[in-house]
C-alpha cells in the first residue's frame, strides 16, 4: 500500500527544523564577532572565528569545567554500571522474594524530586568533608542513575538465552563463574546503552552540581555556563562557545547511537 | 537444572549482588527523605548556628500554609505541570505519528528529534535567554522586524516569562513523549491498519478506533514520566528568571532551594521540600490508580 509521503516528509522537515533552529543559532553565534552578537538586524553569516573559544578558554576556564565534568560524568558512569549491572543480574536471573517490590521502589527513587533530597546530602557531605569534592558529587550522581541503569540492564539480562548460563554451569562454572565468563561478555550492548544514559545524565545536571560545587576550580561544564557573568554586558560569545563544547560530544552520541539511546529510554521508562 | 541444586548459595549471590545497590539507594535517597521529615520539624538557620536546632514541632508547616509567596509558589508549579505536560504529551503523539511512517531519512529525524532532549537543560536555558533578549533576541526581530521601538522585554513581564520557561520546556522534552509513544506504535502490527483500510475505515477511523486505543499505555506512560519530571524544573528558573518577575516563575523546587541554600531557613525549606515530595508522590499514587499495576508489575520481559 503506496500512500502520497510527502506531506509526512513535510512533517519531518519541519519537526527538524523546529528541533535544531534554535541550537544552530547559539552554535552560529559562537562563531561570530563581539559587534555581530548584538547587531540588529541579526547577523546569519558568522565571520568572527574562534574569538569567543579563545576567550572562554583564557577568561572562563572553560578547559577546567570540562575536566571536572569528564571527572564526574566518568566516576559516575563506572561506579553506576559497577553496581547497577550485579543488582540488574540478581533481579534478572536469580529467585527472588519481593522483586516487583524491588524495581518498584528503584523506579521511585528516579521520581523523587531532588529538592527533597538537597538538605540532607549537603549535610551528609559537609560532615564527610566532601563539598567541593568529585566523589561528594558523584555520590549522589550514582543514586539517582543507579534506577535507570537497573532498569535498562534488568530488561536487557531477562532477553539473554538462559541455556548459555546452564550450560556453564553444567560444565562446572559456579553461578558467578557463569556470570563473569559467560553473561558479562554478552551484556556489552545492553551496558553500553546504560553507559551512554547515564552519562548523559551526569554530564547534564545542574542542581546538585550548583549545591555542591561551589568553589570555581572544581565545578562542572553546565554550572559554569550557568554562572558565566560579565562585569558589564552579558558574554553572550562565551557562553555560546563554551554551550557548543558542552553539547557537541552530546549531539554524536545521539546521531551515532540513536537506536541504541531509544531503545534503552523505553526500556527504563515502558517495559513495566 | 544446577541452579536448583543450590539454592541456599543462589540466594546469597543473589543478595551479595543486589546489597551494594541497595544500600546507595537507602543511604542516599530513602534516608534523606526521612531526615528531611525530622529537619523540617525544628528550627535550623545556617547563618546563626548560635541558636542550634530547637525541635519546633509543626510551625515551619504552618509558616507554610500562611505564607502568601508559597502558596502563590504552588500554584505557578501547578500551571507550570499541568500546561507543559500536555503540551509535551500532545505534540509528542503529533510527532510520533509522523515519525511512525517509514521514509528515508527515518533515522536522522528520530536523531534530529532526540537532539534537544540530549541538550544540557543550562544550555537550552541560555539558548533561549539568548533568543528572548528585549534588545538583540531573534524573536523579537522575527516578530517585530527592524521597529525596535516595538521589542518587548519578554522574560521581564510576568506573563511572559512563565510562557517562555513553558516553551523552553516543551521544546527541550516533547522528545521523550514522542520516543514512548513512538514505542507503543511500532507494537501495532501494519497489517490490522491495512486490514481495517480494506474494511473501508478511514484515517481518523483507523485513528480513533485502532490506533489510539493500542497506544493509550504508551500515552499514560508518557504523561506519568513527564508529570514527574516537570515537578523538578529548576534550571531553566535559575537561568531564565531567578523565579522573578514578581515571582511569576518561582516554582516550588526553586522556592525550596531560595529559603534553604540562600536565605539559611534549614529547616522551613525542608518543609517545603517535604510537601513537594508529598505532592509528587501523591499525583504518582493518583497515575499508578489510573494507570493500574502495569508500572509496577516489574516483569521487565
Amino acid at each position: 500500500m503506496k500512500r502520497r509521503a510527502w506531506p509526512w516528509a513535510l512533517a519531518a522537515g519541519v519537526i527538524c527544523a523546529l528541533s535544531l533552529a534554535p541550537f544552530a543559532w547559539l552554535v552560529l553565534t559562537s562563531f561570530k564577532s563581539a559587534a555581530q552578537v548584538t547587531a540588529i538586524p541579526p547577523v546569519l553569516w558568522p565571520s568572527g572565528g574562534l574569538e569567543f573559544y579563545r576567550s572562554a578558554l583564557s577568561r572562563f576556564g572553560l578547559l577546567h569545567f570540562v575536566l571536572n565534568s569528564l571527572v564526574v560524568a566518568g566516576g559516575t558512569t563506572i561506579i553506576s554500571l559497577a553496581l547497577g549491572t550485579g543488582a540488574a543480574y540478581a533481579l534478572a536471573r536469580l529467585r527472588l522474594p519481593g522483586r516487583p517490590w524491588l524495581m518498584g521502589a528503584l523506579l521511585l527513587v528516579s521520581m523523587f524530586p531532588q529538592i527533597s533530597l538537597a538538605g540532607p546530602i549537603w549535610r551528609m557531605l559537609q560532615a564527610a568533608g566532601l563539598l567541593n569534592s568529585h566523589l561528594g558529587l558523584i555520590i549522589p550522581y550514582v543514586t539517582l542513575t543507579l534506577p535507570l541503569a537497573v532498569w535498562i540492564l534488568t530488561s536487557y539480562f531477562s532477553e539473554l538465552p538462559r541455556e548459555l548460563e546452564e550450560a556453564a554451569l553444567l560444565d562446572g562454572c559456579g553461578r558467578l563463574g557463569a556470570l563473569v565468563r559467560v553473561v558479562l561478555p554478552l551484556a556489552g550492548p545492553g551496558m553500553f546503552t546504560a553507559a551512554i544514559l547515564v552519562f548523559i545524565y551526569a554530564w547534564n545536571e545542574f542542581f546538585f552540581a550548583l549545591l555542591i560545587m561551589t568553589r570555581r576550580s572544581v565545578q562542572t561544564l553546565p554550572v559554569g555556563i550557568a554562572l558565566f557573568q560579565g562585569q558589564f554586558t552579558m558574554p553572550w560569545g562565551e557562553i555560546a562557545a563554551a554551550s557548543t563544547v558542552a553539547t557537541v560530544p552530546l549531539v554524536l552520541l545521539v546521531f551515532l547511537f540513536q537506536r541504541r539511546i531509544v531503545s534503552g529510554l523505553s526500556a527504563g521508562a515502558i517495559k513495566g | 537444572m544446577a541452579a536448583l541444586a543450590r539454592p541456599r548459595g543462589e540466594r546469597l549471590l543473589a543478595w551479595g549482588l543486589l546489597l551494594p545497590c541497595l544500600a546507595v539507594v537507602c543511604a542516599f535517597a530513602f534516608w534523606p527523605i526521612v531526615y528531611s521529615m525530622v529537619l523540617s520539624l525544628h528550627r535550623i538557620i545556617l547563618s546563626l548556628p548560635g541558636l542550634g536546632a530547637p525541635f519546633v514541632g509543626l510551625e515551619n508547616y504552618a509558616r507554610l500554609l500562611g505564607e502568601p509567596a508559597a502558596r502563590h509558589s504552588a500554584g505557578i508549579t501547578l500551571i507550570f505541570v499541568a500546561v507543559s505536560t500536555l503540551l509535551e504529551v500532545g505534540l509528542g503523539t503529533l510527532m510520533a505519528l509522523a515519525l511512525d511512517k517509514s521514509f528515508r531519512g527515518r533515522g536522522l529525524v528520530r536523531a534530529a528529534v532526540l537532539v534537544p532532549w540530549a541538550i544540557p537543560t543550562v544550555v537550552a536555558s541560555q539558548m533561549w535567554r539568548f533568543i528572548l533578549n528585549d534588545r538583540y533576541g531573534l524573536l523579537n526581530w522575527l516578530v517585530f522586524g527592524n521597529d525596535v521601538s516595538a521589542y518587548q522585554a519578554w522574560l521581564a513581564s510576568p506573563g511572559w516569562a512563565l510562557a517562555a520557561i513553558i516553551l523552553a520546556d516543551v521544546w527541550k522534552t516533547s522528545a521523550f513523549a514522542t520516543l514512548i509513544v513512538l514505542a507503543g506504535l511500532q507494537t501495532i502490527p501494519r497489517e490490522l491498519h491495512e486490514a481495517a483500510a480494506l474494511d473501508g475505515a478511514g484515517p481518523w477511523q483507523r485513528f480513533r478506533h485502532l490506533t489510539l486505543p493500542l497506544v493509550l499505555p504508551a500515552l499514560a506512560v508518557a504523561l506519568v514520566f513527564r508529570t514527574m519530571d516537570a515537578f523538578r524544573v529548576f534550571d531553566l528558573v535559575f537561568v531564565m528568571t531567578q523565579g522573578g518577575p514578581a515571582n511569576a516563575t518561582n516554582v516550588l523546587q526553586y522556592y525550596g532551594y531560595k529559603a534553604m541554600f540562600a536565605e539559611g531557613f534549614l529547616g522551613y525549606g525542608s518543609a517545603v521540600s517535604v510537601m513537594v515530595f508529598i505532592i509528587v508522590l501523591a499525583v504518582s499514587l493518583v497515575y499508578l490508580r489510573l494507570v493500574g499495576r502495569r508500572l509496577l508489575k516489574g516483569e521487565a520481559a
